[in-house]
């Protein structure tokens, strides 16, 4: 079908694609996990990649401080989402959602409604730059490394230690996991706030590859939920695996990708998204009821 | 009265019953004061008034519907991709020939009856999460619509722009329209086994199931209606752009919206509590936001930032009270 496909070089190309939503769905899935939503995090990721676009005006060393005040705003927004959610009683959804309406706008604010400038090439470096010459695979893209050492850190996190643990207690059950003597507040808001990082790491990634434009990351929020979902995470908390989770926007974009190849326009590919999340869903519900859990 | 009735808890002051008549208040009285304190008292008039209602039947149709997906503890985000699906069939059918017209309406019903049979079925019978499953179905009819259509396609005839333009005095048809299908839906909710049926088994499906309500039913009821308002909303939006596009739903943001202005109109979103005025009320609220922002000429992008902070603050309002957990 495809000759690109049957050399490794391919698949790399592929992971590099990948790498960005892979990441973000892998943060998201902490927030899922915990009980809540975040719709937030394609506007986050808007945010950074015009952000950063605004603030570096060509200059190939903004970069080294670029990143590191976009992850200080990303923190900022996941927050301010969870004070909202657990100092407000709005639920995560209308939070999240006013928090994505709101950080488009800004962004919207930041550019004059046309981004000027561009990323310099230190900034694209993350997303953009293939490592030549690798025995073995041809190329290896940074995005996959990052892809590789982020999902370590993030399976490392929610599946080896105790914190790990009080997430998927909050998840299945605030009440229950607050008496046991679970944080849940702290638990939560850390659960926030490595989402809305992960966003900015994706962004990075994703503006590094794509370039900048005003709606870069619209989207990616349900492509994330859609992938956790696809991974057997489960909705509402409690269920849901770092791994699998990487594992959906694997497969995800893989379908896509293979749609593209077999020439199948955009809204198949939107057909094909809706029909994967529903029976994704419906599949891990029977398989539930069917062992009785 | 006197000082003691107060002490009485039977009297005692309902807040989450009535926070979303103070928030319209509240809305009123800042327009009202930012519109003396400008002097431009020829925001005042009655064809004003009129302009700020009649500015959001679109989304006051669809939050109607909206209302009864999320009493019985679901929720539709399908509604934008019905909208433009709406429109478009409704303008591709009648395609500028009176004599269409009612088939045309008729398709769009049936159209958006099935599609809310469908969501019902795959949340009540498969038991999926109704945000994935009507996310799932928007991406399906989203799909399918922009494989046909990429642009405005077909039109309206003259005598179909009537339901958006016509009036009587100065009140627009489609305004009255508007409320009247409120009153249908009260009624119902109020007056209707169906109407009560939605309120138990938002309150609690399990109960609900247990005292003998065919739970299954009553959901994909309340999703056909949901997805009918929608459908309704399109006849409506295609009769007023003289035209369908595939990205009109969308472009409105009606899915979020909707459930917005359900949720500040006191609808809780868990289910089971809540009516279609508040949601009526948080309809005129949004619009009078924007009037307001108009007024005070407040620029398109900070526009949208304040709105996503109405929101939160509006749901802020009475959610802070509660004492139940929130995710």
């Amino acid at each position: 079908m495809n000759p690109a496909f049957a050399e490794p070089t391919g698949y790399m190309n592929y992971l590099k694609r990948v790498g960005a939503l892979a990441i973000l769905s892998a943060g998201a899935l902490y927030v899922i996990v915990s009980g809540g939503f975040d719709l937030s995090v394609g506007s986050l990721m808007t945010l950074t990649v015009i952000g950063s676009s605004m603030l570096a005006s060509n200059d190939p060393n903004s970069t080294y401080w670029i990143i590191p005040l976009m992850l200080g705003i990303g923190a900022v927004v996941g927050l301010i989402n969870e004070l909202v959610v657990s100092n407000l009683k709005v639920p995560s959804l209308i939070a999240t959602l006013g928090m994505m309406i709101s950080l488009n706008g800004v962004a919207f604010m930041w550019s004059g409604g046309a981004p000027r400038g561009y990323l310099p090439d230190t900034f694209r470096f993350f997303g953009r730059y293939n490592i030549p010459d690798v025995p073995l695979i041809g190329i290896l893209p940074v995005a996959v490394i990052c892809l590789a050492a982020f999902g370590l850190v993030l399976w490392w996190g929610m599946h080896r230690t105790n914190y790990g643990r009080m997430l998927h207690a909050v998840g299945d059950n605030p009440q229950a996991a607050r008496l046991a003597g679970v944080p849940v507040k702290s638990v939560r808001i850390s659960a926030f706030v490595i989402s809305s990082l992960t966003a900015v790491l994706a962004g990075v990634i994703l503006g590094g590859r794509a370039g900048v434009s005003v709606d870069i990351g619209s989207g990616f929020e349900l492509q994330a939920i859609t992938a956790a979902v696809i991974g057997g995470a489960q909705l509402l908390g409690g269920r849901g695996s770092v791994p699998a989770t990487i594992a959906g926007a694997l497969a995800l974009e893989a379908i896509f990708t293979l749609l593209n190849l077999l020439g199948l326009a955009q809204p198949i590919r939107l057909v094909v998204q809706g029909l994967i999340l529903i029976g994704a869903v419906a599949f891990a519900t029977y398989q539930r009821k069917r062992v009785g859990r | 009265m006197t000082d003691t009735s107060l002490a009485t808890p039977r009297r005692r002051f309902r807040f989450d019953r009535n926070a979303s008549a103070i928030l319209l208040i509240a809305a009123v009285l800042i327009y009202l004061g930012l519109v003396l304190a400008l002097g431009q008292t020829r925001f005042l008039t009655l064809e004003n008034v009129i302009a700020i209602l009649t500015r959001s039947i679109t989304l006051g149709i669809t939050a109607i519907g909206q209302t009864f997906a999320i009493l019985v503890a679901s929720i539709d985000l399908s509604v934008a991709s019905v909208i433009s699906a709406a429109a478009v069939v409704t303008s591709v059918v009648m395609n500028g020939n009176p004599a269409m017209m009612l088939p045309a309406i008729a398709a769009v019903l049936v159209m958006g009856a099935v599609i809310g049979l469908i969501n019902g079925l795959v949340i009540a019978r498969l038991e999926v999460n109704p945000l994935i499953a009507t996310l799932g179905m928007s991406l399906i009819i989203q799909g399918i619509l922009s494989y046909f259509y990429n642009n405005f396609a077909g039109n309206v005839p003259a005598e179909f722009q009537v339901f958006a333009y016509g009036t009587i005095g100065v009140v627009p048809y489609s305004l009255i329209f508007m409320f009247a299908l409120a009153g249908l839906a009260w009624f119902v909710l109020r007056f209707t086994r169906f109407g009560s049926d939605i309120y138990s088994v938002g309150g609690n499906q399990d109960a609900a199931r247990l005292a003998g309500i065919k739970t299954v039913r009553v959901v994909v009821g309340a999703h056909i209606l949901c997805s009918l308002c929608a459908a309704i909303a399109g006849i409506y939006l295609a009769s007023r752009l003289r035209s369908g596009a595939p990205w009109i739903g969308a472009e409105g943001v009606y899915d979020l919206e909707s459930i917005a202005v359900v949720v500040i109109g006191g609808t809780v979103l868990a289910g089971g509590r809540g009516g279609v005025w508040g949601t009526m009320a948080g309809v005129i609220i949004f619009s009078l936001i924007d009037s307001i922002f108009n007024v005070a000429g407040v620029d398109a992008f900070v526009k949208q930032v304040l709105r996503g902070i109405i929101i939160v603050a509006a749901v802020a309002f009475y959610a802070a009270r509660s004492q139940r957990p929130v995710a």
